[in-house]
């Protein structure tokens, strides 16, 4: 290989290799656990590759050994033995070893007391195509309440989530907390998650549901407990109406036939709830950072954004309705 | 008389180990499956089903080393070393016996395998 062409190689390598990096650590990564699922499931994977590597040099190790070039040959019994003990009992041994570890592991993994939290008191979590919607109970007095592609957990506190589908099979995973876990329709799955750090995570559908699979995703907010109770008792409380051009417009144009400003219009369910729309940080189901000019984007001509998108496009309403609305939305704290 | 035969022209031995261990799986699974689903009309507890599935894959254990020991005979106790291919009457035995001698061991092990659970699972699923 020539100097030339080397130094090409490495030169790409140093553009490439953070990037690799910066894949393990972050918003979605089970390399970079914030959850106590997440965490075992990690530590687990660190044993088996460590274990797996230790087997793959040994067996390198014995093939150069056979390659070598002057070698006496191995009496008949002596290769038995080494089979017997190499090729049986070594692997019998350690696939025992890790049947035991992993099945100790399990309940950690998949805590099962999920089920023992009476459904009413579980966050639901419902999968459509191509978004979230999400159930909050209600708690202490304050009422429960449904919200979109976003779910805030306090931190510290085992949280239990009923998982449905709609229309077609979802998967739920928060990589950096935990799962995953498959959402059937027609059945009611439990998981059950325990944040451990604070953050902001992602968790992408892990299950392909259609054309715009890979643009499902949603944000997972992991708070302080204060924090998450003033976020909590906003929602609950919903929104006032404030008579802007905006919110008319809104209404004007029959969004109101499929999203909710609780407080504010109707209850519609068709589409995701969008009552504190502002404070999300992503414009659909994690596709778009939540900015004015996505917002508009995604208005005018949803399908151009995330294909086979349930929404019609909204390009025949005059660009100044459509920069109201989204003024209207972006405000929406 | 013998009670148990010192040859059996059969291959039917040679499947004895590989059955109980199947027969052993679905009690297993079977029985801890139709348990929770019933637990509260059952007139025993978790932890009683749970040894009765214990004593059952002693059970399940002592059988194949019981045709683990017979197929050993068979074998000649290993007088004669693989492969055992020439076209005779003895060979044919001899053949047999040593596979269903390594059957019986495969099937051990994965008995043990399928009852490890027992050692760790303390109730049903809620
Ligand atoms: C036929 C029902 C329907 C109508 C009418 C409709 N939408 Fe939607 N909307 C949806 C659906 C379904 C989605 C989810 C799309 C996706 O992400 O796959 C959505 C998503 C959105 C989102 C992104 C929400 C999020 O959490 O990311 C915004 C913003 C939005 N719609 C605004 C509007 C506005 C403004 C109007 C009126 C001009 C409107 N919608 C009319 C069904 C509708
Ligand atoms: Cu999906």
């Amino acid at each position: 290989m020539s100097i030339h062409s080397e130094r090409k190689i490495f030169g790409r390598l140093q553009v490439v290799l953070p990037f690799l990096v910066a894949g393990c650590a972050g918003r979605q990564s089970a390399l970079d656990p914030a959850g106590q699922e997440a965490a075992e499931v990690y530590h687990l994977s660190v044993v088996m590759v460590i274990g797996g590597g230790i087997i793959w040099l040994t067996v390198i190790g014995l093939l150069t050994h056979a390659c070598r070039r002057r070698r006496s040959a191995w009496s008949e019994e002596g290769a038995g033995r080494l089979i017997a003990w190499g090729g049986v009992a070594f692997p019998v041994i350690v696939l025992f070893a890790l049947l035991v570890y992993t099945v100790w592991l399990m309940p950690s993994i998949r805590p099962w007391l999920g089920r023992a939290v009476a459904e009413p008191d579980r966050i639901q979590v419902i999968g459509e195509q191509f978004w979230w919607r999400v159930r909050y109970p209600a708690e202490e007095g304050l009422a429960g309440f449904e919200t979109a592609n976003e779910i805030r957990l306090p931190v510290g506190e085992r949280v239990v989530f009923s998982l449905r589908a709609d229309d077609v099979i979802h998967s739920f995973w928060i990589p950096s907390l935990g799962g995953k876990m498959d959402m059937i329709p027609g059945r009611t799955n439990v998981l059950s998650l325990l944040p451990t750090k604070t953050g902001v995570f992602r968790a992408p559908c892990a299950e392909f549901c259609g054309v715009s699979h890979a643009y499902m995703a949603f944000s997972v907010v992991v708070m302080e407990r204060n924090a998450f109770d003033d976020w909590r008792r906003k929602q609950a409380s919903g929104n006032r109406p404030e008579g802007s051009k905006g919110e008319r417009l809104f209404t004007h144009h029959g969004c109101v036939g499929c999203h909710s400003v609780r407080g504010t219009t109707p209850i519609a369910g068709l589409g995701p709830d969008l009552t504190h729309f502002a404070d999300r940080s992503t414009v659909g189901a994690g596709t778009l950072a939540n900015t004015r000019k996505n917002i508009e984007r995604f208005i005018r001509d949803p399908s151009a954004i995330k294909p086979g998108a349930k929404m019609p496009a909204f390009d025949m309403v005059p660009p100044g309705d459509i920069a109201a609305i989204s003024g209207y939305l972006a405000g929406l704290r | 008389m013998r009670l148990i035969p010192k040859e059996i022209e059969s291959l039917w031995t040679l499947f004895t180990a590989p059955t109980i261990w199947a027969v052993h799986f679905l009690v297993c699974y079977v029985l801890v499956a139709v348990y929770c689903e019933k637990a509260a009309a059952a007139g025993f507890t978790f932890a009683q089903m749970r040894l009765v599935l214990v004593l059952i894959t002693l059970l399940a254990l002592a059988g194949i080393a019981l045709s683990a020991w017979l197929a050993w005979r068979q074998w000649g106790f290993g007088s004669g070393d693989p492969p055992h291919d020439a076209p005779t009457q003895e060979d044919r035995l001899l053949f047999q016996g040593f596979a269903t001698l390594l059957l019986s061991g495969l099937s051990f092990v994965s008995v043990v395998f399928v009852a490890v659970p027992l050692f760790f699972i303390e109730t049903c699923q809620p």
